[in-house]
């Protein structure tokens, strides 16, 4: 697995992921527009595909992409805390 | 005898001297999306009053009032429904509806409160006195897939109107007999992501994300059916991605004008409302997620998707420009007006406040705490067609 982000880093995705994309996804992640991110529906899909899916957004979806906002290292690392137990 | 009559009339002033009467046109409310709290407001004293908890998963919420202002029903994420007093600052009822829930609407003559669902897709009604389930209407758009409701409006007549994301339509359900609802459907186009009806409740538009351009129908004359407008206003030749879907709520027309947010761009589109056609775009910080005109339709504000979220362009629709642009706090979520217009209250959510300004000159009047603000819902919505 890649590199983890800094302590403080983590703390800001956390905070993006609950509430940026909380807003499609729900801030508790159970889904919205978007579909639900939690390890019940993500366990079982590549953990790969889950991070490209973050980082290059999904073509006629509105999933948009982050890689203006994030690396790939971190959007597998959220891909990564969403597929286990995503922090408060 | 005389001694205790004397007694029991005593206890009955008592009594009396309890609660002080009131009205409802100057209270509130403020979603505390992360702690399922909401904060009770007076926009005379601009204070709060009371803070209720309780209300479960408040993430995207938002509140219609019964007609007199006192009640406000507030539909959480989660799919409750909750009816609060505003008077006695309490919940009155609560019910679990749906397992996901973007909002609602309540009808013409204030009896039939409607929640608009993701899961399972579709609308119900509920008596908006004791919430008890009239009746509900499945999204269905194809033999067994249901569609994930957006843009819900109450119209004249205790119909309503929405669209449906995953089915591409216009539907209007007709409650004026709630328990056994008419529906018709209309094919809109692809993607509706959020609807508003106009003012004067004749037009229904929803805004596509599909394909560039709005779904319109003339609720006076549906049998003509929902039409394009805005064909090219969209995302442009290039799609570009939307960091979160606008709302069109909020919406208002100024000075025969419509300001529209243009979906992935960093400007608003003016539409004139006789024609339907654009008439200007105004370019702004980012990319607009509340388009609001000031009641008396002079100003309009405007705040924006991530990153871009700490900003707000105030457009002067006379000059037909921005005229004033600040950043006034972290996560700016919601805008509301006082009835009138003097005065605006901003959600600053990751600075756990709300912010209260003078709308004339921009001065910076007070800030109240909340945690994680996001919508502010003022009982003059109690009033307004499609609110
Ligand atoms: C503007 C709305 C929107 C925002 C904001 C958004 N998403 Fe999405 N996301 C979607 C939609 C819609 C889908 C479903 C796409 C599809 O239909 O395949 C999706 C899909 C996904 C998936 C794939 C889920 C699966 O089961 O395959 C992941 C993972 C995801 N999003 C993560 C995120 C993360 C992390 C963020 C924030 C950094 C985010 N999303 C922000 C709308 C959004």
């Amino acid at each position: 697995m890649a590199a983890e982000p800094e302590t403080a880093r983590q703390k800001e995705l956390v905070h993006l992921v609950r509430q940026d994309c909380g807003s499609c996804h729900g801030m508790a992640l159970k889904g919205g527009l978007g579909p639900a991110l939690l390890p019940e529906t993500l366990r079982d899909k590549p953990a790969e595909g889950l991070a490209a899916t973050i980082y290059y957004g999904r073509p006629g979806t509105p999933m948009p992409p982050w890689k203006a906002f994030l690396s790939e290292a971190e959007a597998a690392w959220i891909a990564n805390k969403l597929m286990t137990l995503f922090p408060e | 005898m005389r001694l205790l009559l004397i007694a029991l009339f005593a206890l009955f002033l008592n009594a009396c001297a309890g609660p002080q009467l009131r009205g409802t046109g100057d209270l509130g409310l403020i979603i505390e999306r992360a702690s399922g709290h909401v904060t009770l407001v007076n926009t005379t004293a601009r204070q709060p009053y009371a803070r209720i908890g309780g209300l479960g998963d408040l993430s995207h919420a938002s509140a219609v009032y019964s007609r007199d202002g006192r009640y406000a029903f507030i539909f959480g994420r989660d799919g409750g429904l909750t009816k609060i007093d505003l008077l006695e600052a309490k919940i009155v009822k609560r019910i679990i509806q749906s397992g996901n829930a973007i909002g609602g609407s309540i009808s013409q003559d204030g009896r039939i409160v409607v929640a608009q669902n993701y899961t399972p897709g579709g609308i119900k009604a509920f008596d908006a006195d004791t919430l008890e389930l009239l009746s509900e209407v499945p999204a269905e758009f194809a033999p067994g897939q249901l569609s994930k409701v957006v843009g819900l409006a109450d119209t004249g007549g205790n119909r309503f109107a929405y669209a449906l994301f995953d089915g591409g339509e216009i539907r209007v359900t007709d409650f004026s007999n709630p328990r056994q609802p008419t529906t018709q459907r209309f094919p809109a186009g692809s993607q509706p992501y959020d609807g508003l009806v106009t003012p004067d409740g004749r037009y229904f538009l929803a805004g596509l994300f599909g394909e560039d351009g709005v779904a319109m129908l003339d609720l006076w004359q549906p049998e003509k059916g929902a039409r394009k407008i805005l064909e090219n206003y969209g995302r442009g030749q290039e799609k570009l991605p939307v960091f979160k879907m606008p709302h069109l709520r909020g919406w208002s027309v100024a000075q025969g004008k419509a300001y529209l947010p243009a979906i992935g761009r960093h400007e608003v589109l003016v539409v004139d409302v006789a024609t339907w056609k654009e008439v200007g775009r105004i370019p702004v910080r980012g990319q607009p997620v509340f388009v609001m005109a000031r009641p008396d339709g002079r100003q309009i504000w405007v705040n924006f998707a991530f990153p871009d979220n700490a900003k707000v362009d105030v457009i002067d629709t006379l000059a037909g420009k921005v005229v004033h642009a600040f950043e006034p706090g972290k996560g700016i979520l919601h805008m509301e007006f006082a009835p009138r217009g003097e005065n605006v209250w901003l959600s600053a959510r990751d600075d756990n406040k709300v912010l209260i300004y003078n709308t004339e000159n921009f001065a910076k009047l007070g800030e109240i705490p909340a945690e994680s603000p996001s919508g502010i819902f003022f009982t003059s919505r109690a009033v307004r067609i499609g609110f």
